[in-house]
């Protein structure tokens, strides 16, 4: 219950963060990303705001068995680069500066009540969805190119 | 450079480091928001809570800043519909291609110095400021 009550409490701090800084206001990571015309640097500090406090926690973190609230820490631990996240991250880097909003920020807009901003996350969504229903295809098609292996397999 | 806010978006910037931060050492998750969105649209059973309840914080938050700082919405480029859809389309399927997004990768890992991060981050920044740059001279601003 304390756990959930933190997600609550977190998800709302971090939409005031959001807010504060800037990052809700398109003009603002458009112009972030204008390195070419009038760059506005603000997003930069909101970086480094972040980032700062975090890598305290990271470190405070390392010297914990685990959460206060939870059994574990659930934090990824791959490091190898491939190509899906490199081809990801270019696929949404395109589609920030191309609408202006990434995920949070966009998700805490809809309490604007703008319609672009409902239609921006629906498509958001969709995309999310498209991803799963491209990896489940991926998958079932390998799946029987591989099939006769597995027969004899199983035989 | 014009509207650069460097105060404002460094508090700003620390309350999500302060969110993240909670997230992870009372709550031991990463507060990557494509991630927990993903969660809620495919739920996986005993999973889903925390995600739902963080969700409704950021709503909640969204909410007390129409109230107590409604220039936080003040958005300044609106995209037309179009436009918004293919990059609405874009972000959705390239967060969950890429594992993260901003937060996750931005914020979160960046902060952990994990490689994986790093190149997401110096890649989404490089293509988000091509797409500014292309969309600029295109339209002829």
């Amino acid at each position: 219950m304390k756990a959930l009550l933190t997600s609550f409490a977190s998800g709302l701090v971090f939409a005031l963060g959001l807010g504060i800084s800037g990052m809700t206001q398109p003009i603002k990571v458009i112009g972030f990303l204008d390195f070419f015309g009038a760059w506005d640097a603000s997003l930069a500090f909101v970086m480094a705001g972040a980032i700062a406090v975090y890598f305290v926690a990271y470190r405070i973190r390392a010297t914990m068995p685990a959460p206060l609230l939870a059994p574990k820490f659930a934090i990824p631990t791959r490091n190898d680069l491939d190509v899906k996240l490199i081809l990801g991250a270019a696929i949404f880097g395109a589609g920030w500066g191309l609408g202006g909003f990434c995920p949070g920020p966009a998700l805490t807009s809809l309490a604007s009540g703008a319609m672009p901003v409902f239609v921006f996350v629906v498509a958001m969504g969709l995309g999310m969805y498209l991803h799963s229903w491209v990896t489940e295809i991926r998958a079932t098609a390998s799946g029987l190119a591989i099939s006769p292996a597995n027969t004899t397999q199983d035989a | 450079m014009h509207n650069f806010t460097p105060i404002a978006s460094l508090l700003g910037g620390m309350l999500i480091g302060l969110s993240a931060s909670a997230m992870l050492l009372l709550d031991g998750k990463i507060a990557g928001i494509s991630g927990i969105l993903a969660g809620v649209l495919k739920p996986v059973a005993g999973d889903t809570r925390w995600r739902i309840c963080f969700l409704a914080g950021l709503l909640t938050g969204g909410m007390a800043l129409g109230v107590f700082l409604p220039t936080a919405f003040d958005f300044g480029i609106i995209r037309p519909l179009p436009m918004l859809i293919v990059a609405g389309l874009l972000v959705g399927f390239g967060t969950r291609l890429g594992s993260g997004c901003t937060s996750g990768h931005g914020v979160c890992g960046v902060s952990r110095l994990s490689p994986r991060s790093l190149v997401a981050t110096a890649t989404f920044v490089f293509t988000g400021a091509l797409t500014v740059y292309l969309l600029n001279h295109l339209t002829g601003n």
